[in-house]
Order: structure tokens, then C-alpha cells, then sequence
């Protein structure tokens, strides 16, 4: 039987990253900005993007997907608070992936400033899907500890924004806030971190400053 | 732990490749996997080995070859390797670099036995 050698060189991320691509480009011209939330279960995300919606809401059209293994008890979180939310419940994939928000897309309003995307708790996965986002924003929460950006580095490298989430716990735990802002810029100089609690609201109106300046610089470059 | 979601996709294409060149099967997988791809080679075999079974890559062999990240630098062009995942120039000390590999996984070349009877046929 003659056997034969063929040179394929494609790239099996390909899919996603062209699908990524496309959502990124559509939501760019109508001047969306999406980011996409990624981080280990319980650091914080649902909890973040709740007191991120009520602060935004007076002045900007947002939704939010909320993507999980199971249940619709993110998205149902983030409706109480007046803004639309799609929850994608993945039945047990540990991540999202491009295709899952293209097939939400033409269902979300037009009209958007932002788009938030709460992907499946998961620090690992995640970082390798790309979801069309113009943000991406990794959530570290005091309680997992200080060593997490080099035990996990590709979520943190891929990262454009480090939310450390849950400082009002800090006097409780040894937590080293200058090792793991060292350690993560160490990986990504180019890292923009802030340090959060929902319960204070330390940290919290920094953020949003960051994210209504990013939706201007996307704007301003389709204007 | 999303390696079999890969390999779900290395099948399609797998299928495509052998029906494109009239091939009974698929006896040799070559692919190159980034150090800070997100996967790990001994999960993605496993994977490999639990898909393989019923297809046309029933008996085929994978090979994995792992890729070191390698960086160039933005602002003096000098291109290095980097096992730490310590993303600064070891030049200029400069911040601003990019990633030239190490992040990819990529299907490099398959083997496929070829059917004979099938290869003179027109259409």
C-alpha cells in the first residue's frame, strides 16, 4: 500500500481565532467595546460585573454573556440589576469559545457601549480563546493567593488588565499585594492593575475610568 | 483541560486531508505545540488515543513537538528565547516585544496510506 506525506501546516486555534477576529471587527464598527472577564471559580467575576453595571448603567448601553458549565444564575444576577444578559451554559466545557458569542450576536442590541463577557471560571483554558474582545481582564481574588501569575502565566501574559479583587480581606491573609503585582508585570509589563473590593468599592471607579477610556480610543479610531 | 476540544478539531481536518487525497487511512499526526499553547502534549496523546478509535486515524501514530517561546524586541529588533516567561528584553531591557512563537499549535504533516484502486479514478 503506497504511503504518502502531506505538508498541512494549519493552525488547529485557526477557526476560533477567524470567527474572534470577525466579532471583534463587527462589534469595532459600532463602536462596542468587549471584555472578556476570565479567572479561576469564585475570584469575584459576577460579583465585579454587577457593581461595574450599576455604576455604568445611568450613562451607557451595556449587556452581558455570562458563560458557565451549568445554570442561569449569573446572567439572572446581572438582569436584577436592569441590564441584559445572556447566559452560555458551555455542559461542561471549561471554556468559551468565539463561535458560542458570533451565535448570541445578531440577538444584542446594536446600540451597545460595552459588552461584558464572563467566561467560565477557570484560570487555564480560557486563555487560549480568543472571543473577539477588545479587553481582556484576568481576576485574581486575595483568598487564591500570591503566587498564582507564575503558576498560571499564559492567563496572565494574554491579559491586558489584572483586577485584584477582594482587597478588603487583605489585613486577614498573608497576601503579598507587591510579590504578585512584581510576578505578574514580570510576565506582562504591559499589565494594567488594579486592586478591588466589591464591598468597599475600593479600586472600582479606577476600573471603569479605564474601560470608558478604552471605549473612547476604540471610537475615536473608527470616527 | 481542554485538549480533546483540539483534538475534536485536528479530526476535522484529518477527515478533510484523507478524503481530498483518496486515502484509506491515516498511519502518521505531526504536530508542533507552543510551550504557552495551553496544552499539555501528554493530555492531548491521551485525547488523541481516546478519539482515534472508530476513525480513519484508527492506527495512526502522533508525534508532538514542543516549541520554545521565542520574543523580538519592538525597540532594538534583537530576538531571544525565553523559558521563564519573563517578557523583557534581555538586550535593551525593553517591554515592548512580540511574541514570534510559542503560542501556536499547529498540524505540521500527516502520513496517509493511499487506496490504489481509488487513485485512478477521475472526479
Amino acid at each position: 500500500m503506497p504511503t504518502k506525506e502531506v505538508i498541512v501546516l494549519q493552525d488547529l486555534l485557526g477557526t476560533n481565532k477567524k470567527i474572534a477576529a470577525e466579532i471583534r471587527t463587527e462589534l469595532e464598527k459600532r463602536g462596542i467595546l468587549a471584555v472578556n472577564l476570565m479567572s479561576s471559580p469564585g475570584a469575584g467575576k459576577t460579583t465585579l460585573l454587577e457593581q461595574i453595571v450599576v455604576r455604568l448603567k445611568a450613562e451607557f448601553h451595556m449587556a452581558v454573556i455570562e458563560g458557565d458549565i451549568e445554570t442561569e444564575r449569573d446572567a439572572e444576577r446581572i438582569r436584577a440589576k436592569g441590564v441584559p444578559a445572556w447566559q452560555i451554559t458551555t455542559g461542561g466545557a471549561c471554556h468559551l469559545e468565539a463561535k458560542m458569542i458570533g451565535r448570541i450576536l445578531p440577538a444584542v442590541d446594536p446600540g451597545l457601549d460595552f459588552l461584558f463577557i464572563e467566561n467560565v471560571g477557570n484560570l487555564v483554558c480560557p486563555a487560549s480563546y480568543e472571543l473577539g474582545e477588545h479587553l481582556r481582564c484576568v481576576l485574581l481574588s486575595t483568598p487564591e493567593g500570591d503566587d498564582k501569575p507564575k503558576k498560571y502565566p499564559k492567563a496572565f501574559i494574554t491579559s491586558d488588565v489584572l483586577v485584584l479583587t477582594k482587597a478588603d480581606l487583605l489585613p486577614y491573609l498573608p497576601f503579598d499585594i507587591d510579590k504578585v503585582v512584581r510576578e505578574a508585570l514580570d510576565l506582562n509589563p504591559k499589565l494594567r492593575v488594579f486592586v478591588t473590593s466589591a464591598v468597599t468599592g475600593q479600586g472600582l471607579d479606577e476600573l471603569i475610568s479605564h474601560f470608558r477610556r478604552s471605549r473612547e480610543e476604540l471610537r475615536g479610531r473608527h470616527a | 483541560m481542554h485538549e480533546l476540544s483540539i483534538v475534536a478539531s485536528l479530526f476535522e481536518t484529518l477527515l478533510e486531508q484523507a478524503r481530498a487525497h483518496d486515502a484509506r487511512e491515516v498511519t502518521r499526526v505531526r504536530l508542533k505545540v507552543g510551550l504557552l499553547s495551553g496544552i499539555v502534549p501528554e493530555l492531548l496523546a491521551s485525547a488523541f488515543d481516546m478519539y482515534k478509535k472508530g476513525t480513519i486515524a484508527e492506527n495512526a501514530v502522533l508525534e508532538v513537538e514542543t516549541v520554545p517561546l521565542e520574543v523580538r524586541c519592538r525597540t532594538c529588533g534583537v530576538e531571544s528565547r525565553n523559558a521563564n516567561f519573563v517578557l523583557t528584553c534581555p538586550s535593551c531591557a525593553s517591554v515592548d516585544l512580540e511574541i514570534v512563537q510559542g503560542t501556536e499549535i499547529f498540524l505540521e504533516k500527516i502520513e496517509l496510506e493511499i487506496d490504489e484502486r481509488a487513485s485512478g479514478k477521475t472526479g
